[in-house]
């Protein structure tokens, strides 16, 4: 008992109110009677806590950035993904990293509906919205209603694809690059990625 | 051996099946016709893993699928479309 | 459209107003988040679909009622009694004292 006394106090986060739910103790449950069996250990859990949220947008920004400038990597990036993003030290092994291109007239929006998979150690937590029961029933539906949403008006000259990530690909929207950004750094364009506009749920970047 | 059974451009049906384990086929795309966009890798099959080790790896196919196909009344343009992911042994060719 | 194979399936249904609201993720969610991958590395579950089978067993009402992670706990702690890693009363047990430790700590 002695080390999971001493693991709850050091895991305990003030801010957040203790995990009471149900699911959480069933969670918490499962967590201390595996690492109490020794399955794992509280310095491994805090490991992969650590590399995982180092993931963030800002990885997707990088990715972006070198694809806005560099036009033979955007063709790499596009033909196959995981092996371009490897180029920039990234990995997503064992899932098909793939990447959607938006254009003038093409508007892609990801979705899970099956289970919100989501490329997280590349690009961080998911939002909570594309977990929820009414993302992933809705927006493979009616995705322009779903994206006016969000704030993304579309005419009826752009076409819209809703890449339903149903089986082993992970996928990531391609932006536009913004007007008037031509002699930007790659540096200053990374910044201006979003989470939203990695997934779909932005089409307009703000460069102020 | 893994050669893929389709290739980009052909017109698939997926499967209309309820197997009484896990699969990775949403209902709503269930007897749907579509295009192959894109061929992909191999995958160990999601129906296998459960007891077991998914294997022999399938290969997996980006489908392509008019959204006016899939919904009545659907709201967007003619050329709006879903795309999924979907196992070879899930798909037949279409006519 | 064909029947839904079970709460998990719902792409195309009828769903409400998106809540756009950011949620922080919680520590103990982190953990859960780990405790899988580790679950993963460590050989006592061979590959994701099966948190999904997991998931995909709970009952609707679980499914609606529980939170992402929560369904993911859930899910874990099922597969890993039916493997026979854990026994139910070893879990069962193991609940209760949570909930002793956290009521004693005060928390609501």
């Amino acid at each position: 008992m002695t080390d999971n006394d001493h693991d709850h106090s050091r895991t305990f986060q003030p801010d957040h109110a203790e995990p009471t739910s149900e699911g959480a103790r069933v969670g918490l449950a499962l967590r201390e009677l595996l690492i109490g069996a020794g399955h794992y250990t509280p310095e491994e859990e805090q490991e992969v806590i650590a590399a995982m949220q180092g993931a963030s947008p800002a990885d997707g920004g990088r990715i972006v950035a070198r694809a806005w400038t560099d036009p033979a990597y955007k063709d790499r990036l596009l033909e196959n993904g995981a092996t371009a993003i490897r180029e920039l030290g990234y990995e997503l092994e064992p899932y098909e990293f793939t990447v959607m291109e938006n254009d003038a007239n093409t508007h892609n929006v990801i979705v899970c509906t099956l289970c919100s998979c989501y490329p997280r150690s590349l690009l961080g937590m998911s939002p909570a919205w594309y977990k929820s029961a009414s993302y992933r029933s809705r927006v493979v539906r009616e995705p322009r209603i779903v994206l006016a949403e969000f704030g993304v008006e579309l005419t009826d000259e752009v076409d819209v694809r809703v890449h339903d990530s149903t089986a082993e690909l992970r996928y990531m929207v391609l932006p536009q690059r913004p007007d008037g950004t031509d002699e930007w750094s790659e540096e200053k364009l990374a910044a201006l990625i979003t989470r939203d506009s990695l997934i779909g749920t932005q089409r307009v970047l703000r460069t102020d | 051996m893994n050669a893929p059974a389709f290739a980009v451009g052909q017109r698939v049906r997926i499967a209309d099946r309820a197997p009484p384990v896990h699969h990775r086929v949403p209902s709503y795309a269930k007897g749907k016709v579509g295009l192959i966009e894109r061929v992909c890798g191999l995958h160990g099959e999601p129906e296998k893993f459960i007891r077991g080790d998914g294997m022999p790896a399938r290969r997996i196919y980006r489908v392509r699928i008019p959204q006016s196909d899939l919904w009545q009344n659907y709201e967007g343009t003619d050329r709006d479309k879903l795309e999924i992911e979907i196992f070879e042994h899930w798909l037949e060719l279409a006519e | 459209m064909s029947e839904p194979w079970g709460p998990h399936d719902l792409g195309g249904q009828e769903g409400g107003p998106i809540d756009l609201a950011e949620h922080d993720t919680a520590y103990w969610e982190w953990q859960i988040d780990a405790m899988v991958r580790l679950a993963l590395k460590k050989g006592l579950i061979s590959d994701f679909a099966e948190l999904r089978d997991g998931i995909e067993h709970l009952t609707p009402d679980d499914y609606e009622q529980c939170t992402y992670y929560e369904r993911w706990a859930k899910s874990l702690a099922y597969t890993l009694v039916s493997r026979g890693v854990i026994s139910e009363q070893q879990l069962s047990d193991q609940i209760d004292a949570v909930r002793t430790r956290q009521e004693a700590e005060g928390a609501a």
